[in-house]
C-alpha cells in the first residue's frame, strides 16, 4: 500500500478534494477560503478545481454563514464551513449548540445535520488574549456533536474524510502550529475512524494522555523521559467526543500511573473528563493521583515568555510524571 | 336542511368565482381549525396536560394560513417558537400537533420537541425555533441548497418584529441577498416582543426599512383579508422563484392571547385589545365566505368538520403513549455514536 509523506494543511485539503469528488453535495463555505487561497491554505487551489459555487467565499459573519450550513445540511447538503479560527465560532456558538446539535431532536429524528465546522484551534504564536482560546472544552460537553483533533497528517486526513461522511455534525480541530508539520500519509486510512484512540508511543511506567499539538508535546517529554530512566506511553485521542475510553483505561491498567496533557484552562473540560474516566473505571489500577497539565487558569497573554509560560510545555509535563511515578513507587 | 343548497352548489359550473370561494372556504377552515386547536391546547395546558411554554398564534392565523396559501406543495417553511398554526397551514395533521403538545410519541417530533419544536419532514415545515432570530440563517441556509441543486423550491421564513433586532436577522438578510437566495422573510409584526411595544424597541416604526441596507425589496401591510395575504406574499414568491431574489414583507397583526400562556398582558389596554379583536381576520373570512354566497349551513358544517378534527386530536394525544427512554440516544445521533 502506497504512503506518502504529506504536510497536515495538505492532508486536509487531499480529504476534502477527495470527498468533493466523490460526492457533489459537498461543498466548501468560509472567510477567504476561495479568491484569498485559505487564511492557512488549507483550501489552496480547490476554489480553481471547484468554482465559486462549491467553493463560497463569505463575508465576516461566522453565526450567518454557520446557520447557512445547518439549514443546508438539514435538507440534504453535506457542508464544510471553515472558521478562520475556531475563536471566531464564539459568535455562531448558538447555530452549534441550538441548532446543529439540536435539530436532530427536537425534530424526533425527521431531520439531521451531516455538517462539518472546522478551523485551527488553541494558541498560535503570540495572537493573545482573543485569538488562543482552546474552543474543544466547550463543544465536546455537547451530545448531538462529535468533536476530533487529529495530530498527524494521516489522522488529519482520515478524520476529515470520516467527518465528511458522517451522518452528524463533526467538529473539527486543527492547529495553525502543526499546519506545516509532515508525516507519512498512507493511500489506507480504513483505520481512521471517529471516536478511536491510538498509542502514539508505547510504554510501561506512565500514561501520558493528549490529543492534537499536545500529542506532540508529550511525544518530546517521552522522550526526555526515557534519558531519566522513565518509559511513557502516549494515547492519542484523535476523538474527544466519541471518547474512546477503553484505549485510555487499558494503558493505565497496564502502567498503573497517568497525566493529561491538553491546551485550554483547567477548571473543567476534556481534561477533567477523562479523570473522572480513568477513576470509575480504572481505580483499583491507579498508584497515584491522575494529573493534569494545561494552560495556566488565566487569559493568554501577548508577551511571548509569559505566552510560554502559561501554554502546556514538556518541562512541566516532565515534573507531572516525576510526580506521579515518584507517588507509591516504595 | 341545507342538502338542498349543497347540492345546488355543487351542480353550478366551476367558475372562477366559485373556485375562489372554495379556496376562500379551505382558507377559512385552516384559519378556524388552528384557533380551535389552540383554545383546546390552552384548555389541556390549563390543567397541566401540555407543559413548557405555550405560545399562542390566535389573531395572528390569517398571515401564515395566507403566506402558505402561496406556496406549492414542495416549498419549504421555517418559523419561531409560535408555529402551531404555521404547521398547520403546511400541512402538518391535528393529530400529531396536539399529540406533540402533550408530549406523546405519535406527535410530529415524538414528544422530544413540544409547542416550540413542530417539524413535519413530509410537508417541508422545517420546524420551530426557540432562539429569537436563530433560525433566519438556517432558512438562508435552505434557500442556499434549493439555488445551488436548483430546485426551483422557495423558502418562506417566518418571524416577529422582536427578532429584528438580533444578529441573526441582519446576517440572514445581508447573506441571502449576496448570494440572491430564493427566499421571503415574514416579519410578522404583532407590536410586542413579548411585552415590548415596537416603539420602544426600533427606531423605526416601519420594519420592512430594513430591507433597503440590503438591497432587496420589501413590502408592509396589514393582516386584514387572508386573501390579500397570499396575494401580496405571492408576488414575493414569484420573485424567489423566478428571479432567485429574497423579499422582507412586514405584516402587520396582533396576538389576542399574552406572549406566552403565563403572561397575562398588562402591558396593553383591553380597548386595544378589543379594538384589535374587533378587526379579527377569521370573523372577517367568515363574514366575508356569506357575503360571497356560502351559505351558513355549509359555514356551520364546516365548522362542525373542525370541531370533530379538535376532538378527535385531542382523544387521540390523550390516549397515546409515551415516548420510552430508547428514543434518546437514537434521536441525538444519526447512526452509531462511536463508529
Amino acid at each position: 500500500m502506497a504512503t506518502r509523506q504529506l504536510r497536515y494543511r495538505e492532508a486536509l485539503r487531499e480529504a476534502m478534494i477527495e470527498e468533493m469528488e466523490r460526492d457533489p453535495n459537498v461543498f466548501l463555505m468560509g472567510e477567504e477560503v476561495g479568491h484569498y487561497q485559505g487564511a492557512y491554505k488549507v483550501s489552496e487551489g480547490m476554489l480553481e478545481k471547484f468554482g465559486d459555487k462549491r467553493v463560497v467565499d463569505t463575508p465576516i459573519a461566522e453565526s450567518g454563514f454557520a446557520g447557512i450550513g445547518v439549514g443546508a445540511a438539514m435538507v440534504g447538503l453535506r457542508p464544510i464551513i471553515e472558521f478562520m479560527t475556531w475563536n471566531f465560532s464564539a459568535v455562531a456558538f448558538d447555530q452549534i449548540l441550538n441548532n446543529a446539535a439540536k435539530v436532530r431532536q427536537m425534530s424526533g429524528g425527521q431531520f439531521s445535520c451531516p455538517i462539518v465546522f472546522r478551523g485551527p484551534n488553541a494558541s498560535a504564536r503570540q495572537v493573545g488574549s482573543q485569538h488562543s482560546h482552546a474552543m474543544e472544552h466547550f463543544y465536546a460537553t455537547v451530545p448531538g456533536l462529535k468533536v476530533v483533533a487529529p495530530a498527524f497528517p494521516k489522522d488529519a486526513k482520515g478524520l476529515m474524510k470520516a467527518a465528511i461522511r458522517d451522518d452528524n455534525p463533526v467538529l473539527v480541530m486543527e492547529s495553525e502550529t502543526l499546519y506545516s508539520v509532515k508525516g507519512d500519509v498512507p493511500d489506507d486510512l480504513s483505520d481512521v475512524v471517529i471516536g478511536k484512540a491510538q498509542i502514539a508511543r508505547p510504554g510501561k511506567d506512565v500514561t501520558l494522555i493528549a490529543y492534537s499539538r499536545a500529542t506532540h508535546i508529550a511525544l518530546d517529554a517521552a522522550t526526555a523521559l526515557e534519558k531519566v530512566g522513565i518509559s511513557a506511553e502516549v494515547v492519542d485521542l484523535r476523538s474527544l467526543r466519541p471518547l474512546d475510553e477503553d484505549t485510555i483505561c487499558d494503558s493505565v491498567r497496564r502502567t498503573h500511573r497517568a497525566v493529561v496533557v491538553h491546551e485550554g484552562w483547567p477548571y473543567g473540560g476534556v481534561g477533567a473528563e477523562i479523570v473522572d474516566r480513568i477513576q470509575r473505571l480504572a481505580f483499583d489500577s491507579l498508584e497515584a493521583p491522575v494529573l493534569r497539565v494545561t494552560t495556566l487558569d488565566v487569559g493568554m497573554p501577548y508577551n511571548a515568555k509569559l505566552e510560554q509560560l502559561c501554554m502546556p510545555q514538556t518541562a512541566r509535563v516532565v515534573a507531572a510524571v516525576t510526580k506521579v511515578v515518584a507517588r507509591g513507587r516504595a | 336542511m341545507a342538502e338542498e343548497t349543497l347540492d345546488a352548489e355543487s351542480k353550478a359550473p366551476l367558475t372562477r368565482s366559485s373556485s375562489e370561494l372554495t379556496h376562500l372556504a379551505d382558507l377559512y377552515r385552516q384559519m378556524f381549525l388552528i384557533r380551535r386547536l389552540e383554545e383546546e391546547a390552552a384548555r389541556a395546558y390549563s390543567t397541566g396536560k401540555i407543559g413548557g411554554f405555550l405560545h399562542l398564534y390566535i389573531g395572528q392565523e390569517a398571515v401564515g394560513v395566507g403566506a402558505i396559501a402561496a406556496l406549492k406543495k414542495d416549498d419549504y417553511v421555517i418559523t419561531t417558537y409560535r408555529d402551531h398554526g404555521i404547521a398547520i397551514a403546511k400541512g402538518m395533521s391535528s393529530r400529531a400537533l396536539m399529540a406533540e403538545l402533550y408530549g406523546k410519541v405519535t406527535g410530529c417530533s415524538k414528544g422530544l420537541g413540544g409547542s416550540m419544536h413542530m417539524f413535519d419532514k413530509d410537508h417541508h415545515m422545517l420546524g420551530g425555533y426557540g432562539i429569537v432570530g436563530g433560525h433566519i440563517p438556517l432558512a438562508a441556509g435552505v434557500a442556499f441548497a434549493s439555488k445551488y441543486r436548483n430546485d426551483g423550491r422557495v423558502t418562506l421564513c417566518f418571524f416577529g418584529e422582536g427578532a429584528v433586532s438580533i444578529g441573526g436577522f441582519h446576517e440572514g438578510l445581508s447573506l441571502a441577498a449576496l448570494w440572491k437566495l430564493p427566499i421571503v422573510f415574514i416579519c410578522e409584526n404583532n407590536e410586542y416582543s413579548m411585552g415590548t411595544p415596537l416603539s420602544r424597541s426600533m427606531s423605526v416604526e416601519d420594519v420592512s426599512m430594513k430591507a433597503l441596507g440590503y438591497g432587496i425589496d420589501r413590502d408592509r401591510f396589514f393582516c386584514e383579508d387572508v386573501l390579500e395575504v397570499e396575494r401580496r406574499i405571492g408576488e414575493a414568491v414569484l420573485r424567489a422563484r423566478e428571479t432567485s431574489m429574497p423579499t422582507l414583507v412586514e405584516v402587520r397583526t396582533y396576538r389576542f392571547r399574552g406572549h406566552s400562556m403565563s403572561d397575562p398582558a398588562k402591558y396593553r389596554t383591553q380597548a386595544e385589545l378589543d379594538e384589535h379583536k374587533g378587526r379579527d381576520p377569521v370573523h372577517r373570512a367568515r363574514a366575508d365566505l356569506k357575503t360571497r354566497g356560502f351559505v351558513e349551513a355549509r359555514v356551520a358544517e364546516l365548522e362542525a368538520s373542525v370541531e370533530a378534527e379538535v376532538a378527535d386530536a385531542v382523544k387521540f394525544a390523550e390516549e397515546s403513549a409515551e415516548p420510552e427512554a430508547a428514543l434518546l440516544a437514537e434521536t441525538t445521533y444519526d447512526g452509531p455514536f462511536a463508529s
